[in-house]
């Protein structure tokens, strides 16, 4: 038996597919689903994949995050569903509150593209388990709204909870707040960072480096292990 | 002291892809009954010592030449009364 | 509000003496009495609008058609092309049953007026022309050029341009491959912003600009109509309105690229269902291209109804409807019974779309307005049968005097201070230094498929995730080579992209171009487009690689000063396996290095030259394409057997500019030894084509040494991988953290 994870497709959405190769690759079934669903087809675990979802227009997540889909993944989540929100759907999660802080416009206000080096600070939640906690890796990193900020009492909260799943290391690409790539809840079941996972899959393609696959094992392990 | 306050929008004649967007999510919110949106930025100048009509006119050149981009924005340049700051 | 009665046909020919304003739309008198001829009659002021938007330089091609005949002329044999010159864009077969679209075209003025929104949708524009053929698009790249680095309205412009690009390819979801960024005091009033797509399809999805099928449905999809880019219509709106005055018109057009992206998938699903006869994008000319090009390419005509076109802009007058340049919009031609589920997709996708007209059995492509019939024209004459003009052109005086004003003569470095000196200088100029503050404001990765992008030589993505199949896709021109010598300098172009792709392992397939030049109505310039023309299609036809489309774009110019001729050319070529692709970057020391081809002393037009003597003189490089052709085969070769582990072109900056790429990104060194019978100046400078510099793995080298002596290709081992600096023996060391310093510092310390 193998886990079946939902991979959203919003309008604007663009990693979709990335999404769901990379759930293929870790030996998990990708489901689509779409942001006029009403239900979840009862899938085990959901990707929020990246992209500017309505065009990131007024925020990046702000009007994806009221789609229909959302109403059902909202109170899922809450009741325990891991969640995985990719850039824009780390800032879908943001805006519907299932994760604090939000994101800015990035420091020096360029999109940027890079291969990014981080620290995995969490490797207990359900999308980082195959990671050991102060692992090194490299994923690509690709926004322009990717400063994450938060108010000093959440900032503080979060690292006293370990709930800071992954920082920058080297530079810090866009003024993030503590370094802060990646962060999850207090279940550890919703987790959202702005790299990407999905692009560090395949040796022979983007950066040519595999560090995202473990997000995916990660799930699936868990999932078929439950 | 004293605030000045620039307003930029898109020209009407341009299109704003973005205010087209957040009309378009309203009725599916339940905001019925708003038939257009169009987004622009504010700018709050405060202004060193008196706003006279030189200032205003700097002011003006300012948003001309760098707060609005004038070939797809228009803007405008007004006072607005601040109250003294408490101590 | 009162207004003169509409001015339908009937209006038109029951009022001939009527004054219409011809010129004020840019048409030329004779130009404006054939029109009055091929009708019968005097035209309505909407098809006056069309004739005139559609015999316009940009659409009509009428400057460049005669020379650009060549390019089918000689077409070399190729039994890959499957579609070619003339339709949207080229396609050509890939095996595995595959088919790829790709073509490049100018988003010129517009950019340098608003650099943000030009380059956006320029970026729209080349990507609607790719889904229009049927295929998804799965890559972009950008060659730009920009005026002086260091010029203050070069801060303005390319800033714009970058964020452009990013703005609108980074959402539609495309990664960005390729493409260059040239700076020239040239282009200083007149950037060149070309934007260049790739898109992929099975054959049977191949899609045709053609309406056929009487009864079936125009829909037209995408965004709302609005008064952008008509210029001249508002002139006969003014003319066909009393009182109510049109709104003011916008002189740029903002491009939403939320709205692409729909259509791009609302598009593809459409093409999924088969529910598609024909379609067209609508860019330059809008509806009247549209509608003239989908009725004109069919069996039979067209109805169309204005009234039925979504404003954006009320006051829109049926002249403006049909001039309208509004962004991110498609107009398909559907059977009626699959009109419901066209729609319905359209729907799914939040994409207005309406059924504007349908085909019909005759031959006239016919409009309508408020009831009255305000076109009636054969669409032929108005898409394909527009003036052909045959301009003077003439060998320029000076260019005797430019050719003569020979580079090789300039001062050389005398000691190796000197030499290491100006090394540091090239590698540090805006023109050689790292573009990766740019490049990075692209999103390289999206999609999953991205094998190689810039820096790479060139661009290459994966388009089957089972057997490994994948395209390359590079661009270049020289401008400055173009300058001393346009039909040699064309033919640079295309030899330097037919190498970059043949360097990443790629075998070159077909060519796309797009010819950037100054004013037609200066015969030299026009000499220098048709020498232009004439260099690229001889070399196309030894090459074996046939131009599959292009774009070209004229009156580059600021009063008398046109820029360089700058053809870019793209070559797109296809690997069986991307497994098996070249990277430029150094992948192991100890590997040896070899120099690929003959090296002359050829500085004209060079690197060094522009840098260290601010000169432009003599003749460029000596073209040899059956060297490249031998060159492309080695390095193909090589690549699939795995006999070598990096490879780069040699170009401008010469050879030592490859290697310190090639190290850079490595993050290796390299030792080297000038060989015999060469200078170290030359073995470094040297900008002769037909050249690459490899690196074979030592388990290799004989294997490698004997393929290139059996097949007669100079090869020279040069040195080996090694360290951590670049050193010429005997000359100097340079350490790599100084290069990578100089090299990657220049672009952000200038713009940033």
């Amino acid at each position: 038996m193998t886990a079946r994870i939902g991979v959203v497709t919003f309008p604007g959405s663009l990693d979709d597919r990335d999404t769901q190769r990379a759930i293929r690759l870790a030996g998990a079934e990708p489901v689509a689903l779409w942001h006029k669903d009403k239900d979840l087809k009862q899938v085990d675990a959901v990707v929020l994949c990246g992209g500017f979802s309505y065009g990131d227009y007024l925020r990046a997540g702000a009007i994806a995050r009221f789609s229909p889909v959302m109403e059902p993944l909202i109170e899922q989540a809450k009741a325990g569903l891991p969640v995985l929100g990719i850039c824009n759907g780390f800032q879908i999660l943001t805006e519907a509150h299932l994760l604090p802080g939000t994101m800015l416009r990035n420091n020096h206000l360029h999109f940027i593209c890079r291969d990014q080096k981080l620290r995995v600070e969490n490797a207990e939640t359900a999308w980082t388990s195959d990671y050991t906690a102060g692992q090194e890796i490299h994923i690509p990193l690709k926004n322009i709204d990717g400063q994450y900020v938060a108010d000093q009492r959440t900032l503080d909260t979060l690292e006293s909870e370990g709930r800071v799943a992954f920082r920058y290391l080297d530079v810090n690409p866009n003024g993030s707040n503590n370094d802060i790539a990646g962060v999850a809840n207090e279940a550890g079941n919703v987790v959202g960072l702005m790299p990407h996972p999905e692009h560090a899959v395949e040796p022979l393609v983007g950066t040519g480096r595999t560090d995202g696959l473990p997000f995916f094992t990660s799930i699936l392990k868990k999932l078929v292990n439950a | 002291m004293a605030r000045v306050v620039v307003d930029v929008m898109l020209k009407p004649e341009i299109l704003d892809p973005q205010g087209q967007a957040v009309q378009r999510a309203l009725p599916r919110l339940g905001f019925d009954g708003i038939s257009d949106v169009r987004q622009g930025k504010r700018f709050e100048l405060e202004v060193d010592g008196p706003v006279d009509e030189a200032a205003l006119a700097r002011i003006h050149d300012l948003a001309e030449s760098f707060l609005a981009n004038t070939v797809i924005e228009d803007f405008t340049v007004r006072v607005e009364e601040v109250a003294e700051a408490v101590k | 509000m009162s207004r003169t009665p509409l001015d339908t046909v009937e209006h038109a020919a029951a009022t001939p003496d009527v004054e219409l304003p011809w010129a004020e739309l840019g048409l030329k008198k004779d130009e404006y009495e054939r029109v009055v001829e091929i009708l019968g009659r005097r035209p309505t002021g909407a098809e006056l609008a069309m004739y005139s938007v559609m015999w316009s330089e940009h659409c009509s091609y009428k400057s460049s058609k005669v020379h650009l005949r060549q390019f089918g002329e000689k077409a070399p044999e190729n039994d890959a092309l499957l579609v070619g010159i003339g339709e949207n864009a080229g396609v050509v077969d890939v095996g595995q049953g595959y088919a790829v679209t790709f073509k490049v075209e100018s988003h010129n003025h517009p950019s340098y007026v608003e650099p943000y929104q030009g380059a956006a949708t320029g970026v729209g524009g080349i990507v609607r022309d790719i889904i229009a053929m049927g295929a998804r698009p799965v890559a972009v790249v950008d060659p730009l050029r920009f005026g002086a680095a260091d010029h203050p309205d070069t801060k303005r412009v390319l800033p714009g341009v970058v964020a452009g690009i990013g703005g609108y390819g980074n959402c539609l979801g495309l990664p960005n491959i390729g493409g260059e960024v040239v700076f020239d005091s040239c282009y200083q009033g007149n950037p060149l912003v070309n934007a260049g797509c790739i898109g992929v399809m099975r054959h049977e999805d191949i899609h045709l600009a053609k309406a056929s099928g009487a009864g079936n449905k125009v829909i037209l999809y995408g965004a709302r109509t609005g008064g952008d880019g008509i210029g001249g219509a508002s002139i006969l709106a003014s003319e066909t309105f009393d009182d109510a005055k049109p709104s003011k018109r916008p002189a740029v057009q903002v491009g939403d690229p939320f709205q692409e992206k729909l259509l791009i998938e609302c598009t593809l699903e459409a093409f999924r269902e088969k529910l598609v006869v024909g379609i067209q994008d609508l860019g330059a000319a809008g509806l009247s291209c549209a509608t003239s090009e989908l009725a004109s390419n069919g069996s039979g005509g067209m109805r169309v109804t204005l009234d039925d076109v979504p404003l954006r802009d009320s006051t829109l007058s049926p002249e403006e409807i049909l001039m309208s340049e509004s962004q991110e919009r498609m107009c398909a031609v559907v059977e009626p019974g699959k009109v419901d589920r066209f729609l319905e997709i359209c729907e799914k996708w939040d994409v207005i779309a309406t059924v504007i007209g349908e085909v019909t059995d005759g031959d006239r492509l016919e409009i309508y307005w408020h009831g009255g019939k305000i076109v009636d024209v054969d669409p032929r004459t108005v898409a394909h049968e527009g003036p052909v003009y045959e301009r003077p052109y003439a060998r320029p005086s000076w260019q005797d005097a430019l050719q003569a004003d020979d580079a090789n003569k300039l001062p050389r470095p005398q000691t190796s201070e000197e030499l290491r000196d100006q090394v540091l200088k090239l590698v540090g100029s805006p023109n050689q230094a790292s573009k990766s503050w740019i490049t990075s404001q692209y999103d390289h990765f999206v999609q999953g498929n991205t094998v190689l992008a810039q820096p790479e030589d060139s661009g290459m993505i994966r388009i089957d995730e089972e057997t490994g199949l994948g395209v390359a896709l590079a661009t270049d021109g020289n401008g400055r080579y173009a300058k001393l010598d346009p039909y040699a300098g064309a033919q640079l172009a295309l030899a330097e992209a037919y190498r970059n792709v043949a360097t990443t392992g790629a075998k070159p397939l077909a060519v796309s171009d797009c010819l950037n030049f100054g004013s037609p109505e200066d015969p030299a310039v026009m000499w220098q487009f048709a020498e232009a023309v004439r260099g690229l299609a001889d070399a196309c036809q030894q090459l074996g690689t046939p131009v599959t489309g292009g774009n070209v774009s004229l009156y580059n110019q600021t009063g008398e000063a046109a820029i360089h001729p700058t053809p870019v050319v793209a070559v797109l070529g296809v690997i069986d396996d991307v497994a098996r692709r070249t990277p430029v970057a150094f992948q192991e020391e100890g590997q040896l290095l070899y120099l690929l081809g003959d090296t002359h002393e050829e500085f004209g037009g060079s690197a060094w030259s522009q840098v260290i003597h601010d000169h432009l003189g003599g003749l460029p490089p000596k073209v040899d394409l059956e060297r490249e052709r031998l060159l492309a085969e080695i390095l193909i070769a090589a690549s699939r057997d795995g006999m070598i582990d990096s490879a780069h072109d040699l170009s401008d900056g010469g050879l030592i500019q490859a290697v310190v790429e090639s190290a850079l990104l490595g993050g290796k060194g390299a030792r080297l030894i000038v060989p015999d019978g060469l200078d170290a100046f030359t073995f470094l400078f040297s900008e002769s084509a037909g050249r690459a510099v490899v690196a074979v793995p030592r388990s290799e080298e004989v294997r490698f040494n004997d393929m290139c002596g059996a097949r007669g290709l100079p090869a020279t081992r040069i040195g080996v991988v090694d360290g951590d600096s670049v050193d010429v023996q005997g000359e100097f060391t340079l350490s790599l953290s100084k290069l990578r310093e100089l090299h990657e510092g220049t672009i952000p310390a200038l713009l940033a």
